[in-house]
């Protein structure tokens, strides 16, 4: 018992301060696309690189779908002109897709519905369902119930049957195999409910889009956050439901 | 005979009659050779098998192919139970009955890639097929998944019960196929990204056999620093994966101090791999042509800094296990191996370790780093959750020291590896110790040196069944702590 408690003063306080703090991530961290159209000469290299079709060669320059995007920097690598780069602000989580498309689409993700926020601002209780998910959205999602990020300050917590949850929150690019069962998970949770999706395979299929073994989400689950990355980081799925909830402190 | 990553050009494999075939593959693991992998592929119009084999002792790779195969052979599993899932993926991947196999279901639940001899009628679902049960008046079947209370991977466990004590656990997984497989020879551009996602928790691992495969079939030279950084990023993927098991094998046990701490050291060795290259999971890292990241003396020491404040705080959240009897309790003697059931069946990594069984590429088939500096297998004898808590402890050990030296060798300019174009009509093996195990990639060229077939096989699709087997005579309840202690991939199994 005392060597526990020794080793409990030895391990100290380990939460991150954030949101109070900006949070923080490797500087290497590839994350928000910056493009500067104004340097791009057209020469579609950047398209050719790009594993899924993420990024666009369009009239006045690139535009990449944060959606689809591995952020795995192919294309800032072959451009000649240096047009794109990864910055490292993981702030990227967005309301619907068209606000996930980079540089001029992309918009923040806002609080949910006013009747829905009263309902979940201060407490969500989540079901998490990995379907077809390689363990790397699930394993970023999990840390976020460690003591370093303890989700639970916020209220959020992932609990363990659909009928004791307030929401969904889905990786993976959803298998046939697993399209049942998510359906089943998701009509299994009582009304009101939210939908969170984390990851490009959840959003897009990612680099999955076009097998004929995923399927997607199904059209007829309503998402209220995506969370783009391959995988995003932990800070990048945190700051994303601290805004569907409100609880981002202001100007942030 | 070759050694990892081992090429072996098409003309001078050995093409074996089907009884050559199978008397050979079936004398090869009796003799103590290991099935690293067997399978069907195409060849022209028709169909072979093809084995891989490995001899420890020598460090030796060699591969046998066989002469078509019509709709059915005369399966290897009732003579050679290591090959049972594999023949259960040749039945479902290219239609061929291997007749006589004693328990012959899908594995992914997938179309069949050709039309033989209908296997597989009507397109079975996973969850909806027949499993193996038994009858009695108290005897009762426990069903859970494919969706688990937590977040974690999907499969469907099927449990034969009187009250809590479990007969046999059938478990059945498909759900998280992908098509990794398929796709790999018909879309180049996305290929190192269905390696980094094959098992995403495994990305250092895959992507490293992965590129000796193709170093092998390139003739391409490894460069020596980036071979240095390979074993420095492989070994902390090993560190966040165990510390991360073994805190949450004392959650499961409700022994919450490891847990926690454990929760946190985890995350701290995923953010040294980010350090290098950005990614927690070291994607990004690797590619084609080496790495993408050079390691610069700053950075190298920020790394080892934090290592060895990382490994100070892993010891004392770790120690604790091994002094608190309430945690002794519930892993001694709870989910038991058999040393010879886990050789039967073929085990790998820490699981097998934990059984006693001094295997492990690194030491076995060593490339690289491992090539210079021998490694001694951490071993365990008693096989049961205890041993496989422990063995991944003196693992975390081990791999905190190659850390260390490994990541000061790789400091400096790195050197782009050729592996631009490959020999034709060629076939790669290529072997690499990750954290749950031995990953073995299989690749063939065709005559204009493209890939035209791969198979991966991850640890886990060797393992699952040493978990099924552990659960005999345990109580329902002894299940999860059961499961985390092998911690198996479900993607790495689905592909």
């Amino acid at each position: 018992m005392l060597k526990a408690l020794k080793a409990r003063i030895q391990q100290k306080y380990r939460t991150v301060p954030f949101p109070k703090g900006k949070g923080v991530v490797p500087p290497l961290l590839r994350a928000k696309p910056e493009i500067k159209s104004a340097k791009c000469s057209h020469c579609g290299k950047c398209a050719d690189a790009c594993p899924t079709q993420a990024l666009a060669l369009q009239q006045n320059g690139p535009t990449i779908d944060a959606g689809l995007c591995l952020f795995c920097g192919e294309c800032a690598a072959v451009c000649p002109s240096k047009a794109i780069t990864f910055t490292n602000d993981f702030r990227l989580a967005a309301n619907s897709k068209d606000a996930l498309v980079f540089p001029s689409g992309h918009k923040l993700a806002q609080p949910l519905k006013p009747e829905l926020l009263k309902l979940f601002a201060r407490s969500l209780k989540l079901r998490q369902v990995s379907a077809g998910g390689c363990g790397a959205c699930e394993a970023d999602t999990n840390v976020l119930s460690t003591v370093v990020f303890d989700l639970a300050r916020f209220g959020v917590q992932f609990v363990a049957s659909p009928r004791h949850a307030d929401g969904l929150l889905i990786t993976g690019p959803v298998t046939k195999n697993m399209e049942s069962a998510l359906l089943d998970t998701y009509n299994a949770l009582p009304e009101p409910k939210i939908v969170i999706a984390v990851g490009a395979c959840a959003i897009s299929g990612g680099m999955f889009c076009g097998h004929n073994e995923t399927a997607g989400i199904p059209g007829n689950i309503p998402v209220s956050l995506y969370v783009p990355g391959c995988p995003p980081h932990p800070l990048t799925i945190l700051d994303g439901i601290l805004r569907l909830l409100g609880q981002m402190p202001r100007g942030r | 005979m070759n050694a990892n990553p081992a090429r072996f050009a098409l003309r001078d494999i050995p093409r074996l009659p089907l009884s050559a075939f199978r008397a050979g593959v079936i004398g090869a693991v009796k003799e103590g050779k290991t099935l690293l992998a067997l399978c069907a592929m195409p060849a022209g119009q028709n169909m072979i098998l093809c084995a891989a084999l490995g001899l420890r002792r020598k460090g030796e790779i060699e591969i046998v192919l066989s002469e078509p195969v019509g709709d059915s052979y005369p399966a290897l599993t009732p003579d050679c139970p290591q090959a049972h899932l594999f023949e259960r993926e040749i039945a479902e991947q290219y239609d061929i009955r291997p007749e006589g196999h004693p328990w012959l279901k899908p594995v992914r639940f997938h179309q069949p890639r050709r039309q033989g001899a209908s296997v597989f009628p009507g397109a079975p679902r996973p969850g909806v097929c027949d499993y193996f049960a038994m009858s009695g008046e108290s005897v009762h079947e426990v069903a859970v998944g494919p969706v688990h209370a937590g977040i974690i991977e999907p499969g469907h466990f099927r449990f034969q019960c009187n009250g809590e004590h479990v007969f046999h656990l059938e478990i059945e997984l498909g759900y998280q196929h992908r098509g990794i497989e398929t796709a790999l020879a018909a879309n180049p551009k996305r290929r190192l990204f269905y390696m980094e996602a094959a098992a995403g928790d495994t990305t250092i691992a895959h992507t490293t056999a992965y590129c000796r495969a193709l170093q092998a079939l390139s003739g391409a030279s490894a460069d020596e620093r980036t071979d240095a950084l390979r074993a420095a990023a492989l070994e902390l993927e090993r560190l966040a994966n165990h510390t991360g098991d073994l805190g949450a094998m004392a959650g499961d046990i409700g022994y919450l101090p490891t847990m926690s701490f454990c929760g946190r050291l985890r995350g701290d060795y995923l953010n040294m791999t980010a350090l290098l290259c950005g990614s927690r999971f070291g994607r990004g890292l690797f590619g084609e042509k080496g790495a993408k990241h050079e390691l610069s003396i700053d950075t190298a020491s920020e790394l080892l800094n934090r290592l060895s404040r990382t490994a100070r705080d892993t010891e004392t959240a770790i120690d604790l296990l091994w002094d608190t009897p309430s945690v002794l309790a519930r892993f001694e003697e709870t989910g038991k191996l058999a040393p010879q059931i886990a050789r039967q069946l073929g085990l790998v990594g820490p699981a097998a370790r934990a059984c006693g069984m001094k295997l492990d590429a690194r030491r076995d088939f060593p490339t690289g780093y491992y090539s210079k500096n021998p490694l001694e297998p951490a071993l365990c004898h008693t096989g049961d959750v205890y041993a496989r808590a422990r063995v991944r402890w003196l693992e975390i050990r081990n791999s905190l020291e190659t850390v260390q030296r490994a990541a000061q060798q790789a400091v400096g300019p790195l050197e782009p590896e050729d592996t631009g174009s490959l020999a034709p009509e060629s076939m790669a093996v290529a072997l690499e110790e990750g954290w749950r195990g031995e990953i073995c990639h299989l690749a063939r060229t065709d005559k204009n040196g493209l890939l035209d077939f791969y198979k991966v096989t991850d640890p886990s699709f060797k393992n699952w069944a040493g978990l099924a087997m552990s659960l005999r005579d345990q109580q329902v309840s002894d299940f999860p702590l059961c499961n985390k202690s092998f911690n198996l991939s479900y993607c790495g199994h689905d592909l």
